[in-house]
């Protein structure tokens, strides 16, 4: 368990990607099965067992420590499970004998009756002996290993729980009682996604992520086939599920100045849905029974999310698609999509009201048959048989947008209700153009699909507030919080709208991060106040995909997806946008999706 | 007129100046001085080199008070001793429970782990320039660890000062005087204020650590954007508060400096007498310390 937390600490502070990448991989390098194998499953979701509820958590500590200590050290904290795990007290009997030297850092319980002269506590560093390798905060026996941990938790009944725990914090150290209480009230926020413990996993044996990903249905914790499988030990584990996720194959995003290269005979056009990008897989079991599953495009399995959509997919395949709701048979914009993302239960008001649906556009599996080496023009018909032989009214094809030309697509792109979209028009989000050739090839491989998206909505908004960013830009304000005006009770002020942090060039950060530090009016910790008056500030133009209601933010819109996209120098601020202009843009996107 | 150990007024020197007082006086741990009906002692306080504990005698009463100190060996400074005394004023820097600094060696490790599996990354340690950051070099050192260690010039004086008072402390070069390359897979101290600033541009990918007792709090570490926390303190920790308290046999503590509701709060759980101190000109010190760069703990 210690290995674990030592782990999860590290990982907590590390911002860079390439970084946790490195920390997870040496994990896996020096820690032993089973143990890095039901880290693996820590850090990808795997595990499952009854959580804690943070209310045992305080009835643990209570029972332990002075309450009038515990709620000032609470208040000061401010979190639960750090809290306990740092002040969580010694068991007088789990207490070392009592030494001379309180030396290399054994602790001095509280309940210690007799002081301890403290004149001889040098311990061994006068004479410059080695210090003694003690721990602090550790108590005896030695603590649980990570693999006792889970392996009890699974089948401990729930009148069990308090006194393991009890039992467990007792002989852990700080970081493993902050670990254990993350991991039993499941509240493990560490920013690692499941994708990238398997690309680390991956790394152990240089093996490409996407094979790890393509076999990783068929396995479970605590992975001694895949460690095996990586370490060189034996084969590659056979994936055995019967509906497995196929690595995703994604599109560069096309420059004006890639047109020039590029032979527009060569392509076929559809439109790109502004929905959720998912894989739906249908495959038997040994029985002979359907399997179906919906994955995203990371390969997590998100069919608990969309129930409703699982009885449609009654023919053994792979269908590569866009995630949409549908009303009335018009596919309605993002905005609606997103009620139905993220719920914790599905219910049927919400599966009624928010019809899902999917829209198909190409066949990676047909039956038994693997599809992925045909060229593209070969799936695309195969998908159409496909799609016609379920004849499921959840699910159709994305059509193609014919075209001659760049010019043609051009215009479609830019009015794609003139161009076949119709009432589905505000959905799509630009076109997609696709070789006749291309093979389904995992990753973003150069030149075979291309995105053209739709220019995104642009405003002018002023700089409000700067913080510095993480990793290789601490020494950079490059958060930057911006505004628009709006009517208040003095007049015009600015309001929030929205952060971004990225977007714009490393010249850019530079000359920003030079009028922050110039232009700075207060300092709220690491939060600096920029100038921002009607003369006075710097107006950044901002690019976003969309806009939502908030109940969040005091301006009540959220943007999708902002970005700086100019310094506009050239612009005072009084001149930059206002709050209405963005009640407009909203108030169209809703018109565009009646609820 | 400054009383102080010798340490304590040369380092006064090195920081303010020569007409940093009108007068001064050294003394030294475990001599007294009378001033009028009052004895006065020096003791060691464990906290940085020449700092001490003062014990005022009167009556046949005695009364300490600790300044800053730590109850931990320390390689850079003379190990702090328990005064008995009648009133003892204690400081509270980490006056809470949560406060349990790990074995420093420990934490060290930790550093020379990290640099193991980012050779290539500059370490960059934030540390207070008096004290914090000799016991950083003194504890490297104690591992075996003899690359060369680089310095933040604002530290320079102050630790050849030690160096002159006999703490070995090996190979140290100046960041101003090293190529940037060089800095790769380095360790580097400098002042807290310092690892988030423009001077940190000049190392090759740097990571930022901070040795300090706040680290121990996980929001404080991300707060400062800081990559590797080390809980390295030179104040005693809630431990070492309450076994001193203890340890001294006084029946009257008055709690100043840093957190003392939760420790007037022991005191009296545990039968002793005791009221906050309320000292002008410090309380806030550590916060504001904290985000100006000087950081004590």
């Amino acid at each position: 368990m210690n290995r674990f937390a030592e782990l999860l600490d590290r990982l907590s502070y590390e911002p860079g990607r390439n970084n946790k990448l490195r920390l997870i991989t040496q994990h896996f390098r020096e820690v032993p099965d089973p143990d890095r194998g039901y880290a693996l499953a820590a850090l990808t979701g795997a595990l499952s067992f009854k959580h804690a509820k943070p209310g045992l958590i305080r009835e643990l500590i209570a029972a332990r420590v002075d309450p009038e200590l515990f709620a000032l050290s609470y208040d000061y904290v401010g979190d639960l499970s750090e809290t306990v795990a740092l002040m969580w007290p010694k068991t007088p009997h789990a207490q070392p004998a009592p030494s001379p030297a309180r030396g290399g850092g054994e602790e001095v319980a509280t309940a210690l009756p007799a002081p301890l002269p403290m004149h001889l506590r040098r311990g061994g560093l006068g004479g410059g002996e080695p210090l003694p390798d003690a721990r602090q905060g550790h108590n005896n026996p030695p603590p649980p290993s990570l693999t006792e941990v889970v392996t009890t938790l699974a089948t401990l009944g729930k009148a069990e729980l308090p006194a393991q725990l009890v039992h467990w914090l007792d002989e852990l150290d700080e970081t493993g009682r902050w670990t254990l209480l993350k991991l039993v009230t499941g509240a493990m926020r560490i920013g690692i996604s499941a994708r990238l413990a398997k690309t680390a996993a991956a790394a152990l044996g240089d093996k490409d992520p996407h094979d790890v990903e393509l076999i990783w249905p068929g396995l479970s914790p605590p992975y001694l086939d895949l460690f095996a499988w990586l370490e060189g030990r034996a084969d590659k584990p056979a994936n055995r599920d019967a509906a497995p996720f196929r690595p995703v194959m994604l599109a560069h995003a096309i420059e004006t100045d890639d047109f020039a290269a590029l032979d527009a005979r060569d392509f076929i056009a559809e439109w790109k849905w502004d929905g959720i990008r998912v894989q739906a897989v249908s495959g038997r079991d040994d029985d002979g029974n359907i399997v179906a599953r919906l994955y995203s495009r990371t390969g997590e399995d998100i069919s608990k999310s969309f129930p409703d959509l699982l009885p449609s997919l009654h023919l053994p395949g792979a269908i590569d698609g866009e995630l949409l709701v549908l009303r009335q048979g018009r596919v309605q914009s993002f905005n609606v999509l997103q009620q139905r993302l993220n719920r914790k239960s599905v219910t049927p008001k919400l599966t009624k009201e928010f019809p899902i649906h999917l829209r198909a556009y190409d066949l990676l599996a047909d039956d038994e048959a693997d599809l992925r080496l045909l060229p593209f023009i070969e799936r695309r018909a195969r998908l159409e048989a496909f799609v016609a032989t379920l004849d499921d009214p959840r699910i159709d094809l994305s059509p193609v947008v014919p075209f001659n030309d760049w010019t043609t697509i051009t215009a479609a792109r830019a009015d794609p209700a003139a161009f076949g979209a119709g009432d589905d028009a505000e959905a799509v989000e630009g076109v997609m153009l696709k070789r006749h050739d291309a093979p389904y090839l995992p990753g973003r491989p150069k030149g075979q699909w291309w995105k053209w998206k739709r220019d995104p909505h642009i405003i002018d908004a002023v700089l409000m507030y700067a913080q510095r960013g993480h990793g290789k830009r601490s020494s950079y304000y490059s958060d930057y919080t911006f505004g628009v005006w709006t009517r208040g009770d003095d007049g015009d002020q600015l309001v929030p709208v929205g952060k971004a942090y990225f977007g714009f060039t490393d010249e850019e950060l530079l000359q920003i991060d030079r009028f922050v530090r110039r232009n700075t009016t207060e300092k709220f910790g690491p939060v600096r106040h920029v100038v921002h008056e009607p003369d006075q500030g710097l107006v950044l133009e901002v690019a976003f995909e969309g806009l939502q209601r908030s109940t969040r933010h005091k301006s009540g819109v959220a943007m999708r997806f902002p970005r700086i996209s100019r310094l506009r120098w050239d612009k005072p601020p009084r001149e930059a946008d206002r709050l209405e202009t963005l009640e407009r843009m909203l108030k169209a996107d809703m018109e565009a999706s009646p609820h | 007129m400054v009383l102080a150990t010798q340490e304590t007024l040369d380092m006064m020197r090195l920081r303010y100046g020569d007409n940093f007082a009108g007068r001064t006086q050294a003394i030294r741990y475990g001599e007294t001085l009378r001033l009028n009906e009052v004895g006065i002692g020096f003791h060691p306080a464990g906290h940085v080199l020449g700092s001490a504990q003062i014990a005022m005698t009167c009556n046949g009463l005695r009364i300490v008070a600790s300044g800053d100190y730590k109850d931990v060996p320390d390689p850079t400074c003379e190990p702090f001793e328990v005064v008995p005394c009648d009133v003892f004023i204690t400081e509270a820097t980490f006056g809470l429970p949560v406060f349990r600094h790990p074995d420093a060696m420990r934490e060290v490790r930790k550093l020379l782990d990290s640099v193991r599996l980012f050779p290539e990354r500059a370490h960059l340690v934030g540390a207070y320039s008096l004290g914090k950051a000799q016991r950083v070099i003194a504890l490297l050192r104690a591992t075996g660890f003899d690359s060369p260690i680089y310095l933040h010039g604002a530290m320079e004086s102050i630790t050849r000062y030690y160096e002159s008072r006999g703490t070995a402390l090996g190979d140290l070069r100046l960041v101003k005087d090293t190529k940037k390359a060089d800095l790769a897979g380095a360790i580097t101290l400098a002042p807290p204020s310092a690892t988030s600033d423009l001077w940190i541009r000049r190392f090759p990918d740097p990571l930022t650590a901070f040795a300090s007792g706040w680290m121990r709090i996980r929001a404080r570490a991300r707060q400062r954007g800081v990559e590797l926390p080390l809980v390295i303190s030179d104040h005693a920790d809630w431990d070492g508060l309450t076994a001193t308290i203890k340890a001294t046999g006084a029946s009257e503590i008055w709690v100043t400096h840093g957190e003392e509701d939760a420790l007037v709060h022991w005191c009296k759980t545990q039968g002793l007498a005791a009221r906050p101190l309320a000292l002008v000109g410090y309380g806030e010190e550590d916060e504001s310390a904290t985000t100006d760069g000087e950081d004590a703990a």
